[in-house]
């Protein structure tokens, strides 16, 4: 039996805040396999970025905590390792694309400074070498010219290429798992595709993990092998994408499909969600979905939450109905 | 139908200027470069293009925020570049926009029917009973309960505050609102209920709008007619479905290749474009699309294309479609 | 959500101290006069140089024990209040409201408008205030119009910098673009738009000037080019004073001490609303 290459177990990251406890992430469970692209969807909220941010231990503290789970990352939990070790973890073995090129850039330091103070952590080079080391990463995100690169600063450079520039920040120390935080929202259609390629061919290259945190089914439906979806700090439903496309079985999941207008035909009329996401630090009893569902029956329990039980062969829901 | 607004050769250049002190002009970004286009009531006219092409400084110059460098564009027979006092004023009631930003749309100060009724009362004197009965029928109009007029904006969330928006443009029951990204901001589930909103809003008021937008998906939904734009210009127009299925100038090809798919089996062309989009600033001479273009002829870099109609109201400016007479 | 803050005062660090001695301030202003024990003017010569009620020689009939002329130390305190108290709001009104309306204008037009306005503003604020105050006094005779104006020519360059700079940013927010597209003017956009967005902004300024310009104020009397007597003014209390310093400690003490205590209770006060304001104002003051 493989091990599974990142396996989360009933993860649980609150916040403690003056209006109560924020339960951004609530038990969620999922696995990646070894070189696999995994997809993490939701809304704003839901909890996908707190969910990756936990599994870097990221969380900004003292208000944010993880007060439950296990993450295993080849085999080894995560959680139960000090901040000495984590260090040497992050970037070398796990990285991390955020959102916003602009903000993940230091804009007082080149990118010559930026890119090798990444690899000199993990890789105890110095000088040529160093300096060497890095241009054949911006090489690698086929970037044109790497010498006028690394000497520019971040507000030279087009967002295209500072997405491409923080791409090779992450991938400079060959880290196992990647995780890119909505990497393409700030990013032209035309610049987006070559950026999805280019993660693509990374990918193929070095046999890297890949995790995708987005809204957009579009992405998932492009790079993605196996998907969850999220909702208010749940996953509702986990499944191969081909299946979440076909087969969506969480009426979440079935809303939020339906409400998304196609490049590839006309939609007569998109379907909407009634109403709103819950509060986190006030969710509803039982199923955290039932107030807007469509589909609801007798059989759904308000007290109780429902269990996540596999339909398919890989396809886990958490829904009455199918219980 | 009859035309409601028409965009004849309209051209934006912005000057640059170097230096600090004794700064002098070294060139022109071309923002909006000869672009013709007109809108018809009760139509929704899609502009679609990635950034810096345009598409937001027409809209600025449509609500007269910034001032055209050439050109004119009709109103209901005015040119509107040329209203003062009172027709200025109709014009102001008669086009209203909406922005991406629902936050920064709305004055944090004000409370919501003091935001709503301003395009009313700047334009009109009226008394204070009307003012407030038609506030409240915008915002039940948008789906707002009669609570909202009293409270203030960080009350509300973002599709909450996106529909203010649409009510503060509603109010003075315009002919054609400019939506320049109205759900981009917002959360997927919501971004559904604010478009199908506006369809129904569209289909009862009988408002134009023009719908500018980035993603392809979004302005396929919305519009009856698209222009497609690229740095500048105008490369592709017509009715919507027909641009989407036939893809004629290979710009708009790329830009529908490089869309998301829907679903995971979708087979699509495709067309990686080489390079960076590239600055209004110095555009590349004859065709500004032929440096990426994989389909070039030899007169592509030397002739700007013109846009000419190849089928029934629909038109492209590429070589490719040229009559027969200019060769390779 | 301004009554959400106003509830939260206890909880936000309110200074109190400081917002009692204001009121009381304030109450003395106006009423000081009429309340004071003895008429702050009134000669005593019998009983001049008499201590502070705790000192030996003192008693409770003068508390704060009596000037070189015999005048009731206690009477003068309150009265003088106004005097301080009047420069202070009248300066700051003028000030305060010419530098907003022109740092909004400059702001919101820019151009050669704004450049202009900045480089006036520059000029104005490089020039000492001491001394443009003592030139007045000089030229045009020491009173309280003078020392009003004074103040007011330089605080408006403090504020319209500020405010300038505010509307910079304010002005490119979507809001004020679509109140074009309603049709509003520009002047509505400037003045309701843009100034309901600086409100606190100049709120936080005109509360921490306050103790700014009383303390000016005080300086001037003190170098005697402020408010001239007989009426009791703190600055020429403490200047008068002086010399007694080592005889008669009480008379320079007291008035000082109520110059700082206000000072200070301002400063307080103006470092709490910026704190709940906008914790980005730090630069303010």
């Amino acid at each position: 039996m493989t091990i599974n290459f990142l396996e989360v177990k009933n993860l649980s990251t609150y916040f403690f805040t003056r209006r109560g406890v924020v339960k951004a992430v609530d038990g969620v469970s999922f696995h990646v396999k070894k070189g696999e692209t995994f997809g993490l969807v939701g809304e704003s909220g839901c909890g996908k970025t707190i969910t990756c941010l936990s599994i870097m231990r990221l969380v900004p503290e003292p208000a944010g905590r993880i007060v439950g789970g296990e993450i295993f990352l080849e085999g080894e939990d995560l959680l139960k390792k000090s901040e000495k070790e984590l260090v040497k973890i992050r970037g070398s073995k796990i990285s991390m694309i955020l959102q916003d090129p602009m903000t993940s850039l230091n804009p007082v330091f080149t990118i010559g400074d930026q890119l090798t103070e990444a690899i000199r952590i993990h890789r105890f080079l110095k000088g040529k070498s160093l300096w060497e080391s890095a241009k054949k990463i911006l090489q690698l995100v086929h970037i044109a010219s790497p010498e006028t690169c690394l000497t520019s600063w971040p507000h030279q450079l087009s967002g295209g290429m500072r997405q491409r520039v923080v791409g090779a920040i992450s991938i400079s120390c060959e880290p196992k798992l990647l995780i890119a935080d909505e990497p393409t929202t700030s990013l032209d259609a035309t610049i987006q595709v070559q950026y999805l390629r280019l993660l693509r061919e990374i990918q193929e290259k070095t046999d890297l993990t890949l995790i995708f945190i987005t809204h957009d089914f579009g992405i998932v439906a492009r790079m993605c092998r196996r998907a969850a979806v999220m909702y208010a700090g749940k996953i509702v439903e986990t499944a191969e994408v081909r299946e979440i496309f076909n087969h969506p079985a969480h009426p979440y999941t079935q809303a939020l499909m339906k409400s998304v207008p196609k490049v590839e035909e006309k939609v007569t009329r998109l379907a909407s969600i009634e109403g709103q996401p819950p509060p986190l630090h006030h969710l509803p009893p039982g199923c955290i979905f039932a107030p807007r569902c469509s589909a609801k029956k007798e059989e759904c329990r308000p007290e109780e939450y429902p269990p996540m039980v596999e339909i398919e062969k890989g396809h886990f829901v958490s829904c009455w109905r199918y219980i | 139908m009859t035309t409601l607004l028409e965009v004849r050769d309209l051209k934006k250049f912005f000057p640059v200027f170097s230096g600090q002190i004794l700064s002098k002009l070294i060139g022109w970004v071309k923002a909006v470069d000869d672009v013709n286009f007109s809108i018809k009531e009760g139509e929704t006219f899609g502009l679609v293009g990635e950034s810096g092409c345009g598409k937001t400084t027409i809209s600025k110059v449509i609500l007269l925020l910034e001032k055209a460098t050439s050109g004119s564009i009709i109103f209901r027979g005015k040119n509107i570049f040329e209203l003062r006092g009172k027709s200025l004023s109709d014009y102001r009631s008669s086009v209203q926009a909406v922005f991406q930003d629902p936050t920064s749309s709305l004055n944090p100060r004000l409370r919501v029917s003091s935001i709503v009724s301003e395009p009313l009362v700047v334009n009109n004197v009226l008394p204070r009973k009307v003012v407030k009965e038609k506030v409240e029928k915008a915002l039940f109009q948008v789906g707002l309960s009669d609570e909202a007029p009293r409270l203030f904006p960080h009350e509300f969330s973002g599709g909450q505050r996106q529909r203010i928006a649409i009510a503060r443009a509603l109010i003075v029951r315009p002919s054609l609102i400019i939506l320049d990204e109205p759900v981009s901001a917002l959360d997927v589930s919501i971004q559904a209920q604010i478009m199908n909103l506006l369809k129904d809003l569209q289909a009862k008021l009988d408002i134009s709008y023009l719908f500018i937008a980035h993603n392809l998906a979004t302005v396929r939904y919305m519009s009856h007619r698209i222009g497609v734009m690229y740095l500048g210009k105008l490369v592709e127009q017509g009715p919507a479905e027909e641009v989407y299925t036939s893809r004629l100038h290979p710009y708009t090809k790329a830009l529908f290749s490089a869309a998301l798919p829907s679903h995971p089996d979708v087979v699509k062309e495709e067309i990686i474009l080489k390079g960076e989009v590239p600055t209004a600033l110095n555009p590349p001479p004859g065709c500004r699309f032929h440096p990426r273009c994989s389909l070039t002829k030899s007169i592509c870099p030397e002739v700007e294309p013109e846009l000419k109609e190849t089928a029934t109201d629909h038109y492209v400016a590429c070589h490719l479609y040229a009559k027969a007479s200019l060769i390779a | 959500m301004e009554r959400e803050k106003i509830k939260k005062l206890r909880y936000r660090g309110f200074p109190v101290t400081s917002g009692m001695t204001i009121l009381i301030f304030m109450f003395l202003a106006i009423l000081g006069e009429s309340l004071a024990p003895y008429p702050p003017n009134e000669l005593n010569l019998s009983e001049k140089f008499l201590p502070p009620f705790w000192q030996e020689g003192g008693n409770m009939a003068h508390p704060l024990g009596t000037d070189m002329l015999g005048r009731d130390m206690l009477s003068r305190i309150m009265a003088g209040a106004r005097v301080s108290f009047i420069v202070a709001v009248l300066a700051l009104s003028l000030g305060g409201l010419v530098g907003t309306a022109l740092g909004i204008i400059a702001g919101y037009y820019g151009g050669k408008v704004d450049a202009i306005l900045m480089r006036t503003a520059d000029a104005t604020l490089a020039f000492p205030i001491i001394l443009l105050a003592m030139l007045m006094a000089l030229i045009l005779g020491p009173s309280i119009q003078n020392v009003v104006i004074s103040l007011g020519i330089t605080l408006w360059a403090r504020y319209a910098v500020v405010i300038r700079g505010e509307v910079l940013s304010l002005k490119e927010r979507d809001f004020v673009a679509l109140a074009k597209v309603a049709g509003s003017s520009s002047l509505r956009i400037m003045f309701l738009h843009i100034f309901l967005n600086i409100r606190n902004t100049l709120l936080v300024m005109l509360t921490l000037q306050v103790g700014w310009a009383i303390i000016v104020e005080a300086s001037l009397s003190f170098l005697g080019a402020g408010i001239p007597g007989p009426s009791p003014v703190w600055g020429s209390m403490i200047s008068k004073g002086r010399e007694y310093i080592s005889t008669a400690w009480w008379i320079p003490f007291f008035p000082g001490f109520a110059v700082a205590t206000v000072c200070l209770s301002f400063n307080m006060l103006g470092d709490w609303l910026r704190e709940i304001f906008d914790p980005k104002l730090r630069q303010v003051g």
